[in-house]
């Protein structure tokens, strides 16, 4: 019984996390363009933060 | 005709073919002075890795950038409108870069802050070809900033367009609806296993909680994702019309409310899953479906074409002016190269006038002083003077464009799948009547179950899901093939074309290329050398077709003089060659018929070279194809001296029009439209656009897809014209494939309809006949059409 209720709020708070996560990469315009940020990280010297100004 | 006989290797910058050993720089060849450079300005700067990371993925520098291009770009008020965001040490601006085209580009640009230490940050928006810029203003102005850009060979394309309003931004609030729903989605199937699987009595209190954790989650489902359906439904509900969405709408209310009235009544666990369920994949047929290309703009007017400000003479001074302020009265100062914004008269200096834009004219028209242009218009061949007659908006070209805006935008005729849901809805309907009233006289205790079951189970989602799962992957295919289309719409509209109607030069023929043929006596290798040689150092279209013809050389042209509009001379090997009209050469009057480049030797003429339209390669196959198929009709803005050629490739039956100007078209395409025709037009440039509009259709050919292309419906890239045919026919495949999930969707109705009007549809049979419901409909949709694509080896 209390595994349940312990399963239950574990499994809906990693689902949580998954859905602040998929909002705030949204957010960051990481599906604005999805060409730039895996060849940005190629490049040798220092990587920059793909904030969408 | 003679082999050239330079060794050609290509440019380390740009990739195009040069002369080896002309242009060398640290055992590096270049095709000219700019790409060295560029290379010179990479290399003091370390970075070099540019060229690594792609073969020659730079910008040919040939033709050179005007010096004071972006002067206007110190004037205060311009830079207002433009930018997004100043202060006392920083301006934020986001440029549009046409020239983006690989990891290179991306690399040089986010790495400006080399080249100039002002220029703070820069981030690419590759997709979009959008450069986002923050740079110190004390260092660094605008102006500068610009010319930076060209000086590396990514010129920003600051156009009218750009003045006042911010572009909208791309709206993710449907990503995020997605997301909700797949959030909740996931955890209300999760939650609703115990409720299938059963629980044992002792265990009540589980059970509560589990289902209203399940009605807690389904809220946001409710209240944000299903929000997209709402607003179609509503403005339906506007216009007095049932679209798809209608009766949707009307199965997720019930759906839910139903669920709800279960759990508080204890009666059951509800629907929550089916319903969250079918908003979520309604939800990603939509997104697939509107994945749109952010890179390309399909609504493009003449704003796009008209350069941001002009050069303004006052008092002797030169004075860049923005558009929408000049006055009539105004004396403007329009380089080579520019575009003619306003109607104006010619007042100083020869004008050379390429109205290709306008009336698809393919060569320049020579203006004499006093004679009037009109906007649209580009000079070719150096300054000129205008006075200003009428402002920009009341040009000849703007007032065209504005002429019939009510009637292009109208209505472009409703989906076939509105009408089938239509249909569907009243069906639905009716068996929900006649239900409630079997069991209003049997049993009143089943009456609501019932009906609710009915209008949950019959839900015409899985027409919309398969809908809109094959236009997204007909889009897709389409796009693969270089065919954007601007939304699913035009997939059916295309598929009903019944007339096509093509534009003639730019779109059937290649601008890019002549067939050029020599009339006169025999040319030796030598003459051809020489004539090469001057050819290339004119800037005239006909003069680069010849060089193309004829091949580059290294011979030497002394005392190189141009008459504007009228040919060229100069000494090659102590020759004085000279290249023209006719009647400089000769000295007689021009005769029409074809365009023609006369040349002589030592002032006695040896014969001229004739430029013929040279129509694209698979143009032949393509008219071939349609032609069984289609009326057809061409029409062109150029002279109809190539009628007969034209009218063997268009076969006997194709209309021809030639000297059509733009409204000429677009009447064409009106008087056909009026005969009942769907009319599709395929076109290039501004000369079309009107007429595109007007057409069903309106398909615009790219050279490509970095060019500027005219509003339509759909751009094509030039080289996949020969498979519109194929295109054509995968459209039609898309109402069968529709149609014949739409009968699937059917049986799986029934099916559970049967269950449904009997009033004991348990949650257990809901759960799984409406995800394998759309799950196979999904998959016919996908595969079908993806095997449709395959058959027409697209």
């Amino acid at each position: 019984m209390g595994v349940i209720v312990l399963l239950l709020i574990a499994s809906i708070s990693v689902a949580a996390i998954f859905l602040v996560a998929f909002i705030w990469s949204v957010k960051s315009g990481q599906y604005d363009d999805e060409f730039s940020p895996p060849v940005r990280m190629l490049f040798d010297d220092k990587p920059k933060t793909n904030s969408n100004q | 005709m003679p082999t050239v006989v330079n060794r050609q290797t290509k440019c380390y910058h740009c990739g195009e073919d040069c002369e080896e050993g002309k242009i060398v720089l640290a055992e590096k060849q270049f095709c000219c002075e700019g790409c060295k450079t560029v290379f010179q300005i990479l290399n003091e700067n370390g970075l070099c890795d540019y060229y690594d990371l792609n073969n020659n993925p730079g910008q040919s520098l040939r033709v050179q950038v005007r010096k004071d291009k972006f002067s206007f770009l110190d004037d205060e008020k311009i830079i207002g409108q433009l930018i997004q965001f100043r202060n006392e040490g920083q301006i934020h601006i986001t440029l549009y870069l046409p020239h983006i085209h690989c990891s290179s580009c991306l690399y040089l640009l986010e790495h400006l802050n080399k080249i100039n230490p002002g220029v703070i940050k820069t981030t690419v928006n590759f997709t979009r070809k959008e450069l986002s810029v923050i740079f110190d203003h004390k260092k660094i102005s605008l102006r500068q900033l610009a010319e930076l850009l060209t000086s590396i060979g990514y010129e920003p394309y600051i156009s009218l367009n750009n003045l006042g309003g911010k572009k909208p931004r791309v709206p993710r609030t449907l990503i995020y609806q997605l997301g909700v729903a797949g959030f909740c989605f996931a955890n209300i199937m999760l939650l609703s296993f115990p409720e299938y699987l059963g629980l044992e009595a002792a265990e009540k209190h589980l059970q509560y909680a589990f289902r209203y954790i399940n009605l807690v989650l389904a809220l946001p489902v409710l209240l944000f994702s299903a929000l997209p359906f709402y607003e179609s439904a509503w403005k339906s509900l506007q216009h007095k019309f049932l679209n798809i969405d209608a009766p949707i709408v009307l199965a997720i209310w019930v759906t839910f409310f139903r669920s709800v009235v279960e759990v508080f009544t204890d009666t059951g666990g509800g629907y929550f899953d089916s319903f969250s369920g079918i908003v979520f994949f309604m939800l990603i047929g939509r997104v697939l479906q509107d994945k749109t290309y952010q890179q390309l703009s399909f609504e493009r007017d003449y704003t796009s074409y008209f350069p941001i400000a002009v050069t303004v003479l006052k008092e002797e001074k030169e004075v860049p002016t923005a558009l929408p302020d000049i006055k009539p009265g105004d004396t403007l100062l329009i380089h080579n190269e520019e575009l003619v914004p306003a109607d104006g008269i010619l007042t100083r200096g020869k004008a050379f006038i390429d109205y290709s834009f306008v009336t698809g004219e393919s060569l320049p028209v020579l203006k004499e002083m006093g004679e009037i242009i009109y906007a649209g218009g580009k000079q070719t061949g150096g300054n000129m003077e205008l006075l200003v007659v009428k402002e920009v908006s009341q040009s000849y070209l703007t007032k065209l464009w504005n002429k019939d805006e009510g009637k292009i935008t109208g209505e472009k005729g409703q989906s076939f799948v509105h009408l089938l849901s239509q249909y569907f809805t009243y069906i639905v309907l009716a068996i929900a009547l006649a239900t409630a009233a079997y069991w209003y006289f049997n049993d009143q205790s089943r009456l609501w179950p019932a009906v609710t079951a009915i209008l949950i189970i019959a839900c015409p989602c899985a027409l919309l899901l398969s809908n809109s799962f094959t236009n997204g992957n007909i889009l897709r295919i389409l796009s693969r093939n270089k065919l954007y289309l601007r939304n699913a719409q035009t997939i059916e509209e295309l598929a009903m074309v019944n007339h096509i109607v093509f534009d003639k030069t730019g779109t059937l023929t290649t601008t890019r290329q002549h067939d050029i043929v020599f009339e006169g006596e025999p040319l030796n290798g030598e003459a051809i050398h020489a004539i090469a040689a001057l050819a290339a150092q004119s800037s005239h279209p006909l003069s680069k077709g010849l060089v193309r013809h004829l091949g580059r050389n290294k011979l030497t042209v002394q005392a190189f003089r141009e008459e504007t509009g009228r040919g060229i001379e100069g000494f090659i090997n102590g020759d004085l060659y000279a290249l023209g009209s006719r009647e400089f050469i000769t000295g007689q009057a021009n005769q029409t018929g074809g365009t023609r480049v006369y040349i002589a030797r030592e002032g006695r003429c040896l014969g001229y070279f004739s430029f013929k339209n040279h129509y694209r390669n698979d143009v032949n196959h393509l008219l071939g194809e349609l032609r069984g198929n289609y009326p057809l009709a061409v029409i062109s803005g150029d002279n109809a001296a190539e009628r007969m050629s034209l009218q063997q490739l268009a076969g006997k039956n194709t209309t021809l029009l030639f000297n059509q100007q733009p409204h000429d078209k677009l009447a064409f395409i009106s008087a056909l439209q009026e005969n009942g025709k769907k009319v599709m037009m395929v076109g290039d440039g501004l000369n079309d656009a009107i007429a595109m509009q007007q057409a069903n259709v309106g398909i615009a050919m790219a050279e490509d897809t970095n060019t500027f292309t005219p509003a339509s419906d759909g751009i094509l890239e030039s080289t996949q014209l020969g498979k519109l045919h194929k295109f054509i026919q995968l459209c039609k495949a898309n109402k069968q494939i529709v149609l014949a999930s739409f009968v699937m969707s059917i049986v799986y109705n029934i099916i559970g309809l049967y269950f449904a009007v009997q009033g004991n549809l348990s949650p257990l049979i809901a759960a799984i006949l409406m995800p394998s419901s759309s799950l196979s409909i999904i998959l016919l949709t996908y595969g079908s059409s993806s095997a449709v694509a395959k058959w027409l080896r697209l």
